[in-house]
């Protein structure tokens, strides 16, 4: 079974963005860059699969500028097989993605497609499922627990009220929550290796996908600050100010 | 231009992260129709009748809709949004999974999460965890939206009388299957609803330490949440994730113990209207978003807030 992970290059997740005084966008000078964590959990579990003799073939695709090469190094690193970039300089929107990624998919064929739920730049937590309403897949998002059993995969989902098991036919689309594993660092010579490793490049042209941006941004700010608070010296002084001052306990 | 909404509800109960979609849906401004889907619904059909401002209610009451199964969902809000401008539903973890199917299908972006209307395409959404705050402006001809329940001030419950109509279609896209559901039982408050919420992380060292945060919520009437890492160690269960990739809560009271302050758990609470921080390390970030700090080892602290209270 051939598994297909899609993988991000996103701001790291320690850096605190900043929206660029004149609000045109978030300032992205000199920010360090990463692989989103989703897909690096993503990654991960493709990677199990191969381990557990369930998957043959574990495909790294990034969607971007030429630069998410790194990502994709990363991701042949920690045990992908080889990569494809669809590259471009367009901003590209998640519908965008979706549509690159189902063509990618209609010329690979995977069983198995697996993402992060969500990116960490965007926030949007939208792809994986437009992929797979694309694609005519069934999904399994926010997945805690992966099981293949045949032609079917059951997902254990976390959702707001606990935890829900649905079972898809394959082909199918699994988006990762932070649960479901715990990636494991690149030793050094798998980062070398991997620098062996196949990676191709394709262009939305070529896989006849219109990339048009349907959102414009049109400003960006910082959220509203919060006043500064004080320092409490005791329980109860805490207790009083809530009573007294603040007035939300009684 | 007429705004569908569609209710997320038990199949007996409207669930209150609807009445705030509702809000985002008068803000934007037109009929509002909400749209109930599910099996044996016709008990929050007639609830959602009642919900001030809504001229109609759709009610597909069928089998494939049962467990809001995202693949037979996502076709049946496709397929009755084509007549609409504007189809919204609340960003919980049941609108995510099915709405942006409904916009691919209808081959239109969906804007996630949005905190503030500015017009009837342009709404405000954070980004980079919370960091930022964009403006964006949808150029489709049907904007999808998921609304984030707390950045809106939820419409009453009661008040309408909507007329009732019944659906007749049946989605049903045969590639997916319910096989169970583990829900936490509490008597305690919904985490997003509740006014004051008791949240622990690492620092509670244990589930059993939580004990300590249960009285204390009980007390107050409180719903208890938790930080990534105390639900990564096991401590409590995955619902009680307070974060950006968790729940967004936003209560009168937050009360955030043995939690050090990354930006990913500020991005679902530091729109609580008050927040107060128990922490024994002074320079932990928390302090930064905390109008009442203590620096206090939370084994001391909390017995003796439970003592006090
Ligand atoms: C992709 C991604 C998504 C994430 N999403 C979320 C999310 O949604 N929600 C979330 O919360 N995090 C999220 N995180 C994790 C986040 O980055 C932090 O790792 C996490 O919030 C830390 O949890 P914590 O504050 O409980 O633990 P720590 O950072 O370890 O802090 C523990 C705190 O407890 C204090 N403490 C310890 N013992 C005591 C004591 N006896 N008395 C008083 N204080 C004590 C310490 O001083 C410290 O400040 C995410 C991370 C990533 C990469």
């Amino acid at each position: 079974m051939k598994v297909l992970v899609a993988v991000k290059r996103v701001v790291d997740y320690n850096v605190k963005v900043r929206p660029k005084s004149d609000g045109s966008g978030p300032d992205l000078n000199n920010v360090k860059m990463s692989i989103n964590p989703f897909c690096e959990i993503a990654v991960e579990e493709a990677v199990r699969l191969k381990e557990k003799g369930i998957a043959t073939e574990v495909v790294a695709v990034s969607l971007g500028a030429k630069n998410c090469q790194e990502q994709i190094r990363t991701a042949l690193a920690l045990g992908a097989d080889r990569g494809i970039l669809v590259e471009t300089d367009e901003d590209l929107q998640p519908l965008a993605v979706a549509k690159l990624l189902k063509a990618v998919v209609d010329k690979e064929e995977p069983q198995l497609v697996i993402l992060g739920k969500q990116s960490i730049d965007g926030d949007n937590n939208q792809t994986g499922q437009m992929l797979a309403a694309l694609a005519g897949m069934g999904q399994g998002t926010f997945a805690s627990e992966v099981a293949i059993d045949g032609d079917s995969v059951s997902v254990t989902r976390e959702i707001d009220g606990g935890l829900q098991t649905v079972k898809l036919s394959l082909p199918a689309v699994v988006t990762t929550d932070l649960r479901l594993n715990e990636p494991r660092y690149a030793s050094l010579p798998n980062i070398m290796k991997a620098k062996k490793k196949p990676l191709d490049t394709l262009t939305p042209d070529e896989l006849g996908v219109d990339v048009a941006p349907r959102v414009k941004t049109l400003k960006v700010e910082p959220p509203a600050e919060r006043q500064a608070g004080i320092k409490v010296e005791s329980v109860a002084e805490l207790v009083d100010k809530l009573k007294n001052e603040a007035k939300v306990i009684s | 231009m007429s705004i569908l909404v569609v209710a997320e509800h038990d199949n007996t109960e409207i669930k209150g992260a609807t009445l705030s979609t509702v809000a985002a849906a008068k803000a934007i401004g037109g009929d509002i129709a909400v749209l109930v889907a599910g099996e044996g619904c016709g008990a929050a059909g007639e609830a959602a009748a009642k919900i001030d401002g809504v001229a109609k209610v759709l009610v597909a009451d069928n089998a494939a809709y049962g467990h809001q199964l995202a693949e037979n969902l996502g076709e049946l809000v496709a397929e009755l949004g084509k007549d609409y401008g504007h189809v919204l539903a609340p960003a919980t973890t049941t609108g995510k999974n099915f709405m942006p199917r409904v916009a691919a299908l209808l081959d239109v972006a969906q804007i996630s999460e949005i905190i503030a209307v500015e017009s009837a395409d342009t709404f405000k959404r954070p980004i980079y965890a919370g960091n930022v705050i964009a403006t964006v402006q949808s150029s489709d001809a049907i904007k999808v939206i998921t609304v984030r329940a707390t950045a809106f001030d939820a419409v009453a419950s009661e008040g309408g009388s909507a007329a009732v109509e019944a659906v007749d279609v049946a989605k049903d896209a045969g590639k997916s299957e319910f096989v169970k559901e583990e829900i936490a039982e509490s008597d305690r408050p919904d985490l997003t609803a509740a006014s004051i919420v008791v949240s622990g992380g690492r620092g509670m060292q244990n589930g059993d330490n939580f004990e300590m945060l249960y009285k204390v919520a009980d007390k107050l009437g409180a719903a208890v949440g938790a930080s990534r890492a105390a639900v990564d160690a096991g401590f409590v269960p995955n619902d009680m994730q307070v974060g950006q990739t968790g729940k967004i809560v936003a209560p009168d009271l937050y009360i955030a113990v043995g939690i050090s302050g990354a930006i990913q758990h500020l991005a679902g609470m530091k729109d609580s209207k008050v927040i107060v921080a128990i922490n024994k390390d002074e320079d932990a970030p928390i302090f930064q978003v905390a109008d009442y700090g203590l620096v206090a080892d939370l084994f001391d602290a909390v017995p003796e807030l439970d003592a006090a209270l």
